[in-house]
């Protein structure tokens, strides 16, 4: 299960329509038990595929060490990442799962229709190794407080 | 040197977010990392024993693979190495990959009430 506050929750939405007919991309920090995933703070990220950014998202690796040093130092860690697919549904894809390594992490999608976000979904990076890896539909829970999310969390 | 271990890794590592290791190149460091922890070395490493191309290390903040040396660089004490699976990906309209949809499935749910 993921747990994210309406504010960042919104601000996910709100980051795919700002950047349409392009995907956005953006990282979860936050808390995890294995089982549940709490996002506390999301990051919005460049999406460095300038040659196909309506169809494509590429983070850059430079930005992902920049953003788990400063997870660490704040308490969090890396629970997930999200993007936007323009004018298509907000389901993974079979480029969304060949490209995913980061297993046990929550990858969101939001669907935006017409510069409008529609559908947002989510889904767990389940298995154990690349070669059994696979995408499972995780439920999500919109909480109103990031900080009642941090203290479930890590009470 | 520490190297910062991936999220999804760390159940490999003992569930460690840095691991201290004393070692004089990159390649050594993360020798010494799969030798303490060998469960790693299968999400690291493909079966003929290269890196695994979506694996990125991050020498501080220098990609390895642009280094002079690249693996055989040498390291210092105070050094930090980051393994940094990549994220991509995106939509393929022929490719999109059906999914079996809940009519309650929670996020939708959510994303009803907050417009309520």
């Amino acid at each position: 299960m993921l747990r994210i506050s309406q504010i960042e929750y919104s601000s996910i939405r709100r980051h795919g329509e700002e950047t349409y007919p392009h995907e956005c991309c953006g990282v979860l920090l936050g808390s995890s038990d294995g089982e549940t995933r709490s996002v506390t703070k999301t990051v919005r990220c460049g999406n460095t595929r300038s040659d196909s950014p309506h169809n494509r998202y590429h983070i850059a690796p430079q930005e992902l060490v920049r953003i788990q040093r400063q997870g660490r130092e704040a308490g969090f860690e890396i629970v997930g990442f999200y993007h936007s697919h323009p004018d298509h549904p907000a389901r993974w894809s079979q480029t969304d799962l060949a490209e995913a390594h980061w297993i046990g992490c929550s990858y969101v999608i939001t669907s935006v229709e017409h510069g409008q976000a529609k559908i947002t979904n989510s889904f767990e990076l389940a298995g154990e190794t690349e070669e059994n890896k696979h995408f499972a539909d995780e439920a999500v829970g919109v909480m109103a407080e990031v900080a009642a999310i941090a203290n479930e969390s890590t009470g | 040197m520490k190297i910062f271990i991936p999220t999804p890794l760390r159940q490999y590592a003992g569930k460690q977010d840095a691991v201290e290791v004393y070692a004089s190149t990159v390649n050594d460091a993360l020798s010494k990392l799969t030798s303490t922890h060998p469960d790693l070395k299968r999400h690291l490493y493909t079966e003929d024993g290269k890196l695994r191309a979506f694996v990125n290390l991050y020498l501080n903040d220098e990609d390895v693979r642009y280094l002079s040396e690249k693996e055989n660089t040498r390291v210092k004490e105070s050094d930090h190495l980051s393994i940094i699976p990549s994220i991509a990906g995106g939509v393929e309209q022929d490719l999109l990959h059906p999914i079996t949809r809940r009519p309650d499935h929670p996020i939708r749910q959510a994303a009803r009430d907050s417009r309520n």
